[in-house]
């Protein structure tokens, strides 16, 4: 039932995206028959549609992985609705064409992941929840004073006439106070530093195949978000200097403090961390081909992110632990598996020819042409995620479990990470359609304030 | 006047942010109710408020003349709520929080560390 419907919103998802792609005008839905600009649109444009896509490509895969994870006393504590209600509220925050209305998803994928943390009610998942619940709810206050000055200012929210507006009215303490609170709100909500200490400790709290669809949506919906009020209001020239210190101190730091952890859960999340580190390097170039990157890391980053924590998950059912110290044999006793972690974890260290090769090249490309530090940072922390994907990997794959018997993993687990990883395959193998989209988001992005 | 409503919203702020720095767990949960109604005076010194007509378009006419911003304290409105509701299930974790661990120190609530358990585990087990 759950299979069913995510497989039809992702077929939803796919035929948005060829109408967004294709030459037609703009798929806009304005709700109470309001004029353009008044009413609260929804639009199919780039980069959202395609984001849609991959954000029902996760679901689907997860809906797979939760026949084995999730089971009947999960579903009845309301497992099916509020991660729906999650899917719902990234889609509408990609989608929609309003600012508040933006702020107003934000809040609703917060209630949800709320409700999806706390599913077991353990004192940990409380813990967990409390931390993110107080740390979302600063961001998101922050955001709603930036959206404020913005219409005390400007008069509008909608995000095409704001950008007009923004780009031709000269800069004043109310603009420059309304971009601050929202990069803060918004690097807050995509777990950038300093703001990424909630990430770990709430994702890890989370049953797993939540906190994959969370590493693969929550965060990045906040850097959609980001990228769109950054690159597409402000078209992509203030504030560039705070978020590329943002980003490098990201990207060195999370990934730092990945190396030191031994809970693999909480090892991912600082990954997830480390990694919009580096879609914010691509911002931070403030040039078409840095946002193009951005874009591109943000498709592959999703995937292999969900992806990573599923695996996770397969491993704590296999070995009956989430401690590095007490896992192994997963390559001896479940070599399919091996084979299908594999490729989100090379992706994410960046080994050709898989996804995150590509991802990596573009923005350390984008950042030697416009900042040369920024790819200096790249490459020192993409030498750290090296060294704790091979960590990971030795300790949960290679090294042998003494006196215990590994299970094997269910094949339902296999069949979610699968999806994904084939994504991962395709998008490392035919790496051209997904930089073509990224391009044409980009351009989008960037024409958002001007003719369209 | 503008002034003087800035200058409380920035107060309002400035005590909610105070309260949020707090351990105690229902004080953080005050805190982030206030900072959300001093934003909300915020949206309300963005929407003008000079005028106190009501908005309604003359018959004939296209556009609103002088009166009072309506899309402001529709905004308001939907900040109430949702705030709100946040609220609301914050109260909820902070409660079961206090009621796990018989305190209101946010450092009680442990972090995510799991015990090992090489036992079977079902669906449901973690």
């Amino acid at each position: 039932m759950s299979i069913a419907a995510h497989a039809a919103i992702l077929a939803g998802a796919v035929a948005l995206l060829v109408r967004a792609l294709s030459a037609e005008p703009l798929a806009v839905t304005i709700f109470g028959g309001w004029p353009t600009g008044i009413g609260v649109g929804f639009a199919a444009r780039l980069p959202g549609a395609v984001l849609v896509v991959v954000a029902a490509l996760i679901a689907f895969a997860a809906a797979l992985y939760a026949v084995a994870d999730i089971g009947a006393r999960r579903r009845a504590g309301g497992y099916d609705a509020l991660s729906l209600a999650m899917l719902a509220a990234v889609n509408g925050a990609f989608l929609t064409t309003d600012l508040f209305n933006l702020y107003v998803w934000f809040e609703l994928a917060l209630v949800a992941a709320l409700g999806l943390i706390t599913l077991d009610r353990r004192e940990a998942q409380i813990g967990g929840a409390l931390r993110y619940a107080a740390f979302a709810m600063l961001g998101a206050t922050a955001i709603l004073a930036g959206i404020a000055l913005l219409y005390g200012v400007t008069g509008t929210l909608d995000l095409a006439t704001l950008g007009r507006l923004l780009r031709t009215t000269p800069p004043s303490v109310a603009t420059a106070a309304a971009a601050a609170l929202l990069l803060g709100g918004l690097a807050l909500k995509s777990g950038l530093f300093p703001f990424h200490q909630w990430l770990p400790s709430s994702y890890a709290a989370a049953p797993v195949t939540a906190a994959a669809v969370f590493a693969g949506l929550l965060t990045k919906m906040g850097f959609y978000a980001l990228a769109v009020v950054l690159a597409g209001l402000w078209g992509g020239t203030t504030l560039l200097l705070p978020l590329g210190l943002i980003a490098a101190a990201t990207m060195v730091l999370a990934a730092l403090s990945a190396l030191t952890q031994t809970d693999m859960r909480r090892l991912l999340g600082y990954h997830v961390a480390a990694q919009v580190g580096y879609m914010a390097a691509g911002l931070a170039t403030g040039t078409a081909q840095g946002v193009t990157a951005a874009v591109f890391y943000m498709i592959h980053s999703m995937i292999v992110q969900a992806n990573l924590f599923l695996g996770i998950g397969a491993i704590r059912r296999a070995t009956g632990s989430w401690n590095l110290a007490h896992t192994g044999g997963m390559i001896r006793s479940n070599p399919l598996f091996a084979f299908l972690f594999a490729v989100p974890m090379l992706s994410l260290a960046g080994i050709p020819p898989l996804s995150g090769f590509w991802a990596k090249l573009l923005v350390v490309r984008a950042g030697l042409d416009a900042a040369p530090w920024l790819a200096v940072a790249a490459l020192l922390s993409a030498l750290i995620t090296i060294t704790s994907v091979a960590i990971l990997w030795s300790e949960a794959c290679w090294k042998s479990l003494r006196g215990r018997r590994v299970r094997r993993v269910p094949p339902a687990m296999l069949a979610g990470m699968g999806v994904l990883s084939a994504a991962t395959l395709a998008i490392g193998l035919m790496p051209e359609p997904v930089l073509r989209v990224a391009r044409l988001s980009a351009a989008a992005i960037a024409r958002m304030g001007g003719g369209a | 006047m503008t002034i003087l409503y800035a200058l409380t919203a920035a107060a309002i702020m400035g005590a909610a942010l105070y309260m949020i720095l707090s351990r105690n767990m229902i004080r953080i949960l005050l805190g982030l109710a206030l900072l959300s109604t001093g934003v909300n005076l915020m949206i309300f010194l963005a929407g003008d408020f000079s005028s106190r007509q009501p908005p309604l378009i003359r018959e004939g006419q296209q556009v609103l003349d002088e009166a009072a911003d309506p899309l402001a304290q529709a905004l308001i409105l939907t900040a109430i709520v949702i705030g709100f509701a946040l609220t609301v299930v914050l109260a909820t974790i902070v409660m079961r929080g206090w009621r796990a661990t018989g305190s209101l120190d946010v450092r009680r609530p442990d972090a995510p560390e799991q015990p090992d358990d090489p036992e079977l585990r079902g669906p449901d087990a973690d």
